[in-house]
């Protein structure tokens, strides 16, 4: 198995449904047709057909569409000839609708078409029209969709399921109630960089509007979740999220009752991109503003709020070319931060450490056009990342969490250990970010959750991005503080100020540690190494009464528990020589034995400690990589030297996580660590979440 | 074709007729996903039009094993969606050109769900296919409306055979069989428990189905309502105590009767593949596969009479046992057909009642 997330669709034709999955994936396809538009080389067919890959259905309808038979397809694909089939009427269908102007679509054609699952863009693109203007013609028909509910029964029995789902019918059974209502839209299928944690905030919100006497209506399509259970919200529709669907629910809901508006901000970057098409056709977004919302999401207008705040960024700058970046790429000098500047969640990013570099990413990484430049950071190497979720009622501002990360800056936070609260880092620079966290939040208009990255080097606070949503670290601030953030959030958007809640800035009622998975067991063509692209699939929490134990329980959960003997491998910046001598003894103390490269053992030799020497990767062998490889490290502590040594580093990290050895990039972790093992040799202490704080 | 089901009580559903003709019949439906074909020639469904609750109809085509009578005893198919092109390496056609040639009509691209839920509510009820054809839609509803309730009707005649025949000659014990609407597949159960079966058609007299030479008597599922076959009934009331007795359905319904009870129409029936019954007898639920639109009251029965089974959603008779007597009927199919085989082990047990009480 290689899939991360599924989605689920319900229709009352399996056409219906298998269009609808499809645009429930979010990998941007309207349906079956256009999916591969411009990417459709038809003399590599058999292969995509023969070769089973996540398009191959895609070409499957494509082949049909240029002729080919469904005997022959099932021949290269043992897809079921029914399959095939239903596949083949859609092509059909999308003909006959490529034949009508949009003016002149007869109602009996449109109505077959809605009932095949095709999408108002969809049919918008195949009729030369707008989505709206599909909308409207199937308003002026009289064409809307019907809502029925999922029972179990088969509707032999009255059941009262708050379980609806769309469909192409004459008759609704979702009739409004008369209460006052919110509709929470959700976070749709699980992938990297947007899973579960997003559905947390999501059933937070739901529970908590529920609690305040308001109907909650969710919009979710993933049947793996808490919030798609059918007794999680009053109402769950079972929905594609994307505007044609939402706004239909909008719209049926807003026909009784009071509708108050929809939450945009609890399902992480998939509602978010509603905010805007949903606003501009007058639905009311609870919480923070759509203002906010292209504030924070756009780079020029967040410089300029961090500009009028005074607050620290790494400067940056876009280019559309090679030549327009390699000048950006001096003038912030490298290291520089790359990537597209569509993409959020980190997808294509990379770090760059010169011309040559650049000018591979801006070949091949990415496709530059006029439309989509490249954004380039200056790279805080060797900073440390701190993660802060923020609540906001437009008067007050209340710090969730404030997290710091363990692994190295320039890895995503989604991929780095944190630890809450921030340990390590010191007590000024923190408030100063808390500080500035304050002023964003007020100054952008946040009513809600927000999530702001920031990056500290060198004394200073350097704000990276702000996400005016409740993010990833959510649930786990959640369990480490004993707060509901999310549903704080909720209260805020109904109306109800932190200081009506009683809510002040969260408190640790731990030390609490996120731990990551990783599927690279899965994915053996995949470079493990992290790096601004998110990577991983899921996340674990320690609790514990010292960073030692949270560390040692994130770590054991994670799959990698710390060696409790054996040989360490040290290699660290000079930055980190200073504090080498304590951490090589504590390691001495507890039985290990130390391995290092030429510099690291200079240093560790000059005050009297015994350790091999071994070659860097590309100094000879046996070098680092041989002895992980050949079992003789069981610990690998490497703080970042830089530039010169990344791919070094990377081969290194590279095997440790193939080969699950725990490898730590930070000094201030590592010297933790020794704490964890003794904590892991001694006996572990339980404690109920519940008698925490 | 465009068309519309038009019920008895003035309710219009749209839809399409893709046959290009209508026809009429009790609005019943099914909630079994599959089984299209067995339902369709299942006797009992003679004068209905079967609404089947699952969507997507006639997939896997048609299969002459299947069948459970000798031609599709329904009187219309009313579904959502409709495959053409079947797709099963046994199938041996399709199932609107099946119907076609039985002319048999179909509804498709019809609301069954809201269908389902109008007769669940209101009542199973007569109703029209009405195409364009037709004539103007007040003219069909004012058809509808004329349409004779299930109620009274005596169908029996129509689907029962039409003269005695003999299977399994040889067989083990020596069981009269009366044939109200059979479906092969009860036949199939009573060969296979080692019976030497002689089918009798539905007016024999108890002289004949009584005779000595047989070791037991086995009472079919029928069509219709029960209530309307005092001739059937009659001669039932003449077998008891001459011979034991097993009874199916119909079968249960006309013994309910012989003992002096009554049948009672419901709502909208129990027709489906996953209906829950409780076995009072060993306390086991079954899933069982039922398709009955009347009952028996157990109010009314004499108290020699046992009930055995109770359907578990509404708490209606599901079986009865005489305490005196070696009979005992069930109201819904052990064979199944479609559906799960839970309920199976009821053929043995009339074997067992016949090892016991050898005349």
């Amino acid at each position: 198995m290689k899939s991360v997330g599924e989605v689920m669709s319900l229709g009352r034709s399996f056409q219906e449904a298998l269009q609808k999955a499809v645009r429930s994936l979010e990998e941007g396809h309207k349906g079956l047709s256009g999916a591969l538009e411009g990417k459709l080389d038809l003399g590599r067919l058999k292969e995509h057909l023969l070769i089973p890959g996540p398009q191959r259905i895609f070409w499957v309808y494509h082949a049909l569409k240029a002729g080919h038979s469904v005997e022959e397809l099932h021949r290269l694909t043992k897809i079921t000839p029914w399959f095939l089939r239903e596949i083949e009427e859609i092509v059909v269908l999308e003909g006959r609708l490529r034949s009508f102007a949009l003016d002149r679509l007869p109602m009996e054609l449109l109505e077959k078409a809605k009932r095949a699952g095709f999408a108002d863009d969809q049919i918008a693109v195949f009729c030369s029209g707008t989505e709206a203007e599909v909308a409207a013609r199937r308003a002026t028909l009289g064409l809307h969709p019907a809502y029925k509910r999922v029972d179990t029964c088969a509707g032999e029995f009255k059941a009262e399921t708050p379980y609806l789902y769309g469909t192409w019918e004459d008759f609704s059974e979702a009739e409004p109630t008369d209460r006052p209502k919110a509709i929470v839209l959700g976070s749709g299928p699980n992938r990297i960089g947007q899973g579960v944690e997003f559905d947390c905030c999501c059933v937070q919100a739901v529970e908590a509007i529920r609690a305040s006497g308001v109907e909650a209506i969710l919009i979710n399509c993933n049947p793996e979740t808490v919030s798609t259970d059918f007794d999680t919200s009053d109402r769950l529709y079972f929905e594609p999220l994307t505007f044609e669907h939402v706004k239909a629910v909008v719209d049926r809901e807003a026909a009784g009752g009071k509708l108050l508006g929809v939450f945009a901000q609890f399902g992480g970057q998939t509602p978010l991109k509603l905010a805007s098409p949903l606003h501009a056709a007058g639905v009311k977004l609870l919480g923070t503003p759509l203002n906010t919302i292209m504030d924070a999401e756009d780079r020029e207008r967040f410089g300029q709020a961090l500009k009028r705040l005074g607050i620290p960024a790494p400067a940056w700058g876009m280019a559309t070319s090679f030549e327009q970046a390699k000048d950006v790429a001096h003038r912030l000098a490298y290291p520089v931060m790359v990537r597209p500047s569509f993409v959020l969640g980190g997808r294509a990013m990379a770090v760059v450490f010169d011309d040559a570099g650049l000018e591979k990413y801006m070949r091949e990484a990415v496709a530059v056009s006029n439309d989509q430049p490249v954004l380039l950071d200056r790279f805080l190497d060797g900073a440390q990342e701190l993660d802060i979720d923020v609540v906001c009622d437009g008067e007050q501002v209340v710090i969730a969490g404030l997290l710091a990360h363990i692994e190295e800056a320039g890895i995503h936070s989604g991929d780095s250990y944190a630890v809450i609260p921030a340990l390590g880092v010191p007590e000024d620079i923190l408030e100063t970010v808390r500080g500035y966290a304050r002023q964003l939040a007020l100054d952008l208009g946040v009513r809600g959750l927000m999530n702001l990255q920031f990056a500290v080097k060198d004394g200073i606070a350097y704000c990276l991005e702000a996400n005016p949503r409740a993010s990833r670290t959510v649930p786990f601030v959640s369990k480490a503080t004993g707060v509901d953030w999310a549903g704080v959030a909720a209260r805020i958007g109904l109306g109800q100020s932190l200081k009506d809640q009683g809510i002040g800035d969260g408190v640790p009622r731990a030390v609490s540690v996120k731990g990551v998975v990783f599927p690279f067991a899965k994915f053996p063509g995949v470079d493990p190494v992290l790096g601004p692209e998110m990577k991983s699939t899921g996340e674990v929490m320690g609790i514990g009464e010292t960073f030692g134990e949270a560390y040692a329980k994130a770590l054991l959960a994670a799959g990698i528990p710390l060696p409790l003997s054996g040989t360490v491998f040290l290699t660290v910046n000079d930055a980190d020589k200073a504090r080498l001598p304590e951490l090589a003894q504590k390691l001495v103390a507890l039985g290990f034995g130390l391995c290092a490269t030429e510099g690291t053992a200079r240093t560790l030799e000059s005050v009297g400690l015994k350790v091999r020497r071994i070659f860097k990767v590309n100094e000879g062998r046996p070098n680092a990589v041989d002895l992980l490889k050949n079992g003789e490290v069981q610990w690998v502590i490497n703080t970042p030297l830089g530039r010169d040594a990344f791919f070094d580093e990377g081969a290194i990290r590279k095997e440790a996580l193939r080969l699950k050895i725990p490898c730590l990039t930070n000094l201030s972790a590592a010297l933790a660590a020794c704490e964890a093992v003794e904590t892991l040799r001694g006996e572990m202490k339980v404690r109920a979440l519940q008698t925490l704080g | 074709m465009r068309a519309h089901l038009i019920l008895k009580d003035g309710t219009i559903f749209r839809g399409r007729a893709p046959l290009g003709f209508g026809g009429g019949g009790e609005a019943v439906f099914t909630t079994a996903m599959a089984g299209y074909q067995e339902i369709l020639t299942d006797p009992s469904f003679a004068g209905q039009m079967v609404c089947m609750t699952f969507p997507e109809q006639g997939i896997y085509g048609i299969h002459a094993d299947l069948n459970e009578g000798t031609r599709p005893w329904a009187t219309g198919l009313l579904c959502r969606r409709l495959t053409f092109a079947p797709d099963h390496h046994r199938s041996e056609g399709d199932l609107a050109g099946w119907l076609k040639r039985h002319r048999i009509p179909v509804m498709t691209d019809l609301d069954t769900r809201a269908l389902t839920q109008h007769l669940r509510d209101q009542g199973s009820q007569p109703s029209l296919i009405w195409t364009e054809n037709d004539g103007s839609l007040d003219a069909g509803v004012a058809r509808a409306k004329a349409l004779p309730d299930m109620t009274g009707q005596a169908l029996c005649a129509e689907v029962s055979c039409k003269d005695r025949y003999e299977l399994n000659a040889g067989g083990a014990y020596r069981v009269a069989v009366l044939d109200g609407g059979i479906k092969l597949s009860i036949l199939n159960q009573l060969v296979g428990a080692g019976l030497h079966l002689e089918v009798f058609p539905w007016d024999a007299p108890a002289t004949e189905l009584a005779a000595k030479r047989f070791h037991g008597l086995f009472l079919s599922n029928g069509p219709g309502d029960p209530a309307a076959l005092p001739g059937m009934q009659k001669e039932v009331e003449a077998c008891l105590g001459k011979l034991p007795i097993f009874g199916i359905c119909l079968g249960h319904q006309l013994l309910g009767q012989a003992f002096g009870g009554r049948t009672f129409k419901l709502k909208f029936g129990h027709r489906g593949a996953n209906q829950p019954v409780h076995d009072l007898m060993t306390g086991r639920i079954e899933i069982t596969a039922q398709n009955h639109g009347f009952a028996v009251d157990d109010q009314g029965l004499p108290s020699e009479v046992e009930v055995t089974h109770r359907h578990l959603s509404d708490g209606t008779v599901e079986g009865l046992r005489h305490t005196k007597l070696p009979i005992f009927s069930l109201q819904h199919h052990p064979e199944a057909s479609p559906g799960p085989h839970d309920a199976h082990p009821a053929f043995k047990r009339f074997v067992e009642l016949m090892e016991k009480n050898q005349r």
